[in-house]
């Protein structure tokens, strides 16, 4: 546990965030909001990582996969939190989230499509998740512009979106608007002395802090000056997404919407998003035609519509994924006053709120809640060191 | 009871299991049940894998404790997959190669005239080839005439869990073989796996059926078992079938009688 000290107003406790993603500047806000004397360090522009990249599904209850029961907690109770999350971001910010709550629909488009889905409806179900049946009938009705081959299909009213880039904006503005520095486009290093982390380093300067958050993504294995015990087991996962633009006034589409093989998501400006292939290929940042293909593809079937949409933009962006895909959250017996934050994978927009809130206590209490502890970043044990072949 | 071993290629194998690495709800879980399979053999796709991880990658995380088998997957022509097969000895350092090769994408059945010439041309390159294949005793038979160090009849198509659709097939590969049959894909459940084993083969080789599971690591020690046991049955050798009901118990000398 990072030592914390008294804090006063002449003398608030120091936080310094490796970072300046959509963690490290939720939990600044946060901290902030406590009165800390926080900073965050990019080596590239705040929210341009996967912060940037993702899509924005607020999707805890179509989620969860076998093996993952331990995750859904988090999930559920982020996903609670959201809704006054972002009230409370707008209102602070005086901008728009982009906040969209139709609710998303996960359909079926063969027989063997509709009994994979049952299968999941009677395993989700039990976990606790809100999800209906719907015949393709009720589909039509709700999207009619879906493929008329749908068979039928779940329907998962609480699965929300949000416009991860406009949150990102919103979060920056609060940070200027309290006067959080957010040190960007410079080389970020961990400082460490006598066993504990001591703030963060950009070239020549030292930037003390009493705590340091890392919350770097799918970077955190690689930041400068974290001792090798100390360093996250995250591996970037990549993925190719693209936008398709849509007649705002008209849109083909309205729910987040589920097929096989593909997520589409409308936001309100119009943009269609399509994810996403799920890559082990390391920070490769090439959009490939396979990959492409495959989201085309994939969308046309759910959506034969999109046929005549303009295609506004592709990417790619890196997931930060821990061994079994769930987040690496507080504190590490490796090195005192470091605290993580980074491994949200497929579910880092979601797990925002929640993040945000459990390492701020973290970071101000000198204790992680007791939902954040399954997360310890210390629950794994570290492979052999590769063998010389 | 001794030792029951096979080879493939010369390398003693104790588990009759082969088990993939892919489709897994995430690495933890996967790893889990790899362990849990008892399989000493596992495949994973190289063009799905980070060859240049640091530390948490596949090769990373199972590479010093079980032998790899890189698979051709996502491969349609005889260049692809022999450069794949190049690039899979270059980064892992093994001469054995699972030979996939799709002739369409709806069925993922292998396009078996191109599978031949890639099989040939690769055991000319020195690799361990292992072809997965259509359950055809003929094609089993060319591919072991050009060199094939096993060859791998699909039960039903991948993925689909079907168990193996045509056992007469399979029966036949296995009696005519003279190299190891791995029965690949199709496989759904346990008794599938047992099937495979009764039915001659040497060993099965399933990913599907344990990733996609509800339980994944509880179904990988269930296709150990099923496989053990349908092993010990293939070698116990099993009754005949008959129309009758035959009495266990003896009907004479009964008391009273």
């Amino acid at each position: 546990m990072p030592n914390t000290p008294a804090r006063t107003a002449v003398n608030p406790l120091r936080v310094a965030i490796i970072g300046a993603g959509i963690m490290g500047m939720s939990i600044a806000w946060r901290v902030a909001q406590a009165g800390a004397a926080v900073a965050l360090f990019d080596r590239h522009r705040a929210g341009s990582g996967a912060t940037h990249a993702a899509a924005g599904m607020l999707a805890a209850g179509l989620e969860g996969e076998p093996g993952e029961e331990d995750l859904h907690p988090l999930c559920d109770a982020s996903q609670r939190l959201w809704p006054d999350f972002a009230r409370e971001l707008a209102a602070e910010s005086g901008l728009e989230l982009g906040y969209r709550d139709e609710g998303t629909l996960s359909v079926a488009l063969s027989r063997d499509d509709a009994t994979r889905l049952r299968h999941d409806l009677a395993r989700l179900t039990a976990l606790g998740c809100d999800l209906a049946w719907a015949d393709s009938r009720e589909l039509r009705r709700r999207e009619p512009y879906l493929n008329p081959a749908v068979v039928g299909g779940l329907i998962s009213p609480r699965d929300h979106q949000v416009d991860n880039r406009m949150v990102a904006r919103a979060l920056i503005e609060v940070l200027g608007r309290r006067g959080v520095p957010v040190h960007q486009d410079v080389p970020v290093a961990l400082a460490t002395a006598g066993g504990r982390a001591v703030g963060v380093r950009t070239g020549d300067r030292l930037h003390e802090a009493d705590v340091v958050v890392l919350a770097a993504g799918a970077w955190s294995a690689e930041v400068d000056g974290v001792p090798p015990l100390a360093r996250p087991p995250v591996r970037p996962c990549k993925g190719q997404m693209m936008a398709l633009g849509m007649d705002p006034a008209a849109p083909l589409l309205n729910h987040v919407v589920w097929g096989p093989g593909i997520y589409l998501v409308p936001r309100r400006d119009g943009r269609l998003i399509l994810g996403a292939t799920v890559e082990e290929k390391g920070f490769d940042a090439t959009l490939t035609a396979g990959g492409m293909l495959s989201l085309l593809h994939a969308a046309w079937r759910a959506l034969p519509g999109i046929e005549e949409l303009p295609v506004l933009e592709s990417w790619v962006g890196f997931r930060p994924r821990a061994r079994d895909d769930a987040p690496l959250l507080g504190p590490t017996a490796a090195l005192d006053g470091l605290i993580h934050a980074s491994g949200h994978h497929r579910n880092g927009i979601l797990l925002t709120p929640a993040t945000a809130d459990l390492v701020a206590r973290c970071i101000l209490d000198g204790t992680m809640p007791e939902l954040g502890r399954r997360y310890s970043p210390d629950r794994f044990a570290r492979p052999a060191a590769k063998e010389a072949s | 009871m001794q030792d029951d071993t096979f080879q493939v290629a010369g390398v003693t194998l104790s588990s009759r299991l082969f088990i993939g690495t892919s489709a897994y709800p995430n690495y933890s879980v996967m790893m889990e049940a790899v362990q849990a399979s008892g399989a000493e053999v596992v495949t994973a796709s190289i063009r799905r894998m980070d060859l240049a991880g640091k530390g948490e990658s596949l090769l990373d995380l199972l590479g010093g404790t079980y032998r790899f088998l890189p698979n051709t997957a996502g491969c349609a022509t005889v260049r692809d997959a022999v450069l794949t097969a190049e690039l899979a000895r270059e980064a892992i350092g093994t001469d054995w190669i699972k030979l996939e090769l799709i002739g369409d994408r709806e069925t993922l059945y292998p396009d078996v005239v191109q599978l031949i010439e890639a099989a040939e041309i690769l055991v000319g390159k020195g690799f361990t080839v292992l072809p997965y294949c259509t359950d055809d005793p003929v094609v089993c038979r060319r591919l072991a005439d050009v060199g094939c160090a096993a060859v791998m009849p699909l039960g039903s198509p991948i993925g689909s869990g079907m168990g193996i659709a045509n056992p007469l097939a399979i029966e036949k590969i296995c009696l005519q073989a003279e190299v190891p049959v791995v029965l690949d894909a199709g496989i759904g459940t346990a008794s599938d796996a047992a099937l495979a084993m009764e039915l001659g083969c040497s060993a099965v080789l399933l990913n599907t059926a344990v990733a996609r599971a509800t339980d994944p690591v509880r179904m990988a020690l269930a296709m150990k078992h099923a496989v053990q046991g349908g092993r010990d049955a293939r070698l116990a050798g099993r009754i005949p079938k008959l129309d009758r009901a035959e009495p266990s118990s003896p009907q004479l000398g009964l008391v009273g009688s």
